[in-house]
């Protein structure tokens, strides 16, 4: 026990827990959609287009989690925009609008030799920068997602099984998606100096992947999801203490081992 | 238009189409479409594939946007119809079977329109669901993985979504598709007893033969409306081959019609060759 016990003893060590924790629960109830909308590649985009919006609000004197959502929105607004017609896919928008921004603000990195800031936490996640003002953001963002996903339950899932027939039901299926766009765009940012950019994908579509191998029922999916993203955040945060490794590589490589124990346990059609 | 430019007639239809005119990206699918189905009316849809039936469909609940013309649903727009008013069970062939929701999850979809915004259901709306599900036969199945059940039960657990909320007008796109002959029968005796109950029924199907010995009205319809009246006027040689483009044999057995291709395959003939 007392190995559990002494990391508490460190302030940095309680605030990079709580934050771990909450980025699991509200990255695996996001997840969830994420993954059945065959969404998966957008948490990769989102994540880098909020790096490029965080160089370019660095710039501007902003606050990292200003320009960081101002692109990471903008990106969303303009993947909609692009696949609205149908005639250009999901993945193909994601691939071009999100890489572009991350380049203009590697452009940037390069232009201004003077430029100081670090972003290594960002691109691989550091406990040890937790600030204040991140678990803040990362609590908002969770109890925002929580509150919202609740209440919007019914047309959520609706609208991700069958979009046309929710739309025939009276569902606003365009508001709904861009509503979800926005949460998911929130919990990438909160999650960005925790995980960090290069494993926020993963983080929100292993919780996801795991639940559903063990239930067939939508329901027990996002509770199980919120539950293995929660557990993972824990554990991560621990085993990022012990093993003196990057928070997001520990909690992305305990995900994906529980994700393959998943494919021993059950397979989806034997469980209720 | 407004209501109070229509006809008595035209008040009491549960769907009215006028001139309209719809299609894709400057293409035109059909122009000039005028139809009317009255209250409580059962109508089959039937044309060759890629005729436009679907898309006449899609036109009807608004999902496909009209080019001209206007169409009313008992009286008014789409998009002034209250919630609930209209029921629809898509194609299956849309649907991902491997979806993780249960069959009472599908039929709680259909009670997004009651306004309740609990992600759990209420006692009422649990007893709904069951008495629905006892009545098209899936209470069996509740809990129940979509995936798991028969072709029949998900038609049945579609049906059981689009009448939750009861529907004053009932849409299916292609209900006898993928299941068998029998299935098929109960299915079309259960939208009997669902339009019994005054409910409009309007569906589409490729099967001519389910169409002639279930429903008292048939609209042809290829780009357009080739013919339409009760199965036994409008099967003739001459209007399916004007709807399919080939020639199709109607046999009037006891009083009831079969239709069939008039060109079989010489499978013995081909075999000694």
């Amino acid at each position: 026990m007392e190995f559990l016990l002494e990391p508490l003893h460190y302030e940095f060590f309680r605030r990079g827990l709580l934050a771990a924790f909450l980025i699991g629960i509200s990255s695996g109830l996001v997840g969830v959609y994420v993954v059945l909308r065959g969404m998966s590649y957008v948490g990769h985009g989102l994540s880098h287009a909020a790096v490029g919006g965080a160089v370019i609000g660095f710039v501007l004197n902003l606050d990292f989690y200003v320009g960081a959502c101002a692109m990471g929105l903008l990106a969303i607004l303009i993947i909609h925009k692009i696949t609205h017609n149908q005639k250009i896919k999901l993945d193909a928008a994601i691939g071009i609008v999100t890489t572009a921004i991350f380049a203009l603000g590697v452009a940037i990195i390069n232009k201004l030799r003077h430029f100081k800031q670090n972003f290594e936490a960002t691109l691989f996640g550091n406990i040890l920068g937790i600030t204040d003002q991140d678990l803040i953001m990362i609590g908002f963002v969770t109890l925002m997602t929580l509150v919202t996903m609740f209440f919007t339950y019914r047309s959520l899932l609706f609208a991700t099984f069958d979009s046309e027939a929710a739309q025939i039901f009276g569902i606003h299926t365009e508001s709904v998606q861009l509503l979800f766009s926005l949460l998911l765009t929130l919990t990438i940012i909160a999650s960005l100096n925790v995980i960090g950019v290069t494993m926020v994908a993963a983080t929100l579509i292993a919780p996801a992947m795991t639940a559903r191998m063990l239930t067939d029922s939508f329901s027990r999916m996002i509770i199980y999801s919120m539950g293995v993203g929660a557990i993972t955040g824990i554990a991560g945060m621990y085993m990022s203490y012990i093993l003196d490794i990057a928070s997001g590589s520990t909690v992305v490589l305990l995900s994906a081992t529980l994700f393959s124990l998943s494919l021993f346990i059950k397979s989806p059609r034997n469980s209720g | 238009m407004p209501a109070t430019y229509l006809s008595d007639a035209e008040h009491h239809c549960a769907i009215l189409l006028h001139n309209v005119a719809t299609g894709y990206d400057n293409h035109v699918l059909f122009s000039e479409l005028s139809l009317q189905i009255p209250v409580g009316g059962m109508v089959g849809i039937v044309g060759p594939t890629a005729s436009g039936k679907t898309t006449l469909l899609k036109t009807i609940l608004g999902m496909q946007p009209m080019l001209s013309g206007y169409i009313q649903i008992n009286g008014q727009a789409i998009n002034a119809l209250p919630a609930g008013t209209i029921g629809y069970v898509p194609q299956l062939e849309s649907i991902d079977w491997h979806f993780p929701v249960t069959v009472e999850e599908v039929i709680m979809m259909g009670l997004y329109t009651n306004g309740r915004i609990w992600p759990w259901l209420s006692k009422t709306e649990r007893l709904a669901i069951h008495d629905l599900a006892s009545r098209l036969g899936v209470e069996d199945c509740l809990r129940q993985h979509i995936g798991e059940i028969s072709g029949g039960q998900r038609q049945r657990t579609f049906l059981a979504r689009a009448l939750i909320s009861n529907p004053k007008l009932l849409i299916l796109d292609e209900p006898t598709s993928g299941i068998d002959i029998k299935t098929q029968h109960d299915m079309l005796h259960l939208l009997a007893d669902i339009h019994h109950g005054g409910t409009t029924v309007v569906l589409t199907t490729h099967d001519l033969n389910a169409v002639a010995s279930h429903l008292p009205w048939v609209i042809c319809f290829n780009r357009g409306i080739v013919a339409q009246g009760h199965p036994h006027d409008v099967f003739t040689n001459e209007i399916l081959s004007l709807t399919y483009g080939g020639s199709i044999t109607i046999v009037k057995h006891k009083g009831r019609l079969l239709v069939a291709n008039s060109q079989p395959l010489h499978f013995d003939h081909a075999r000694h060759h």
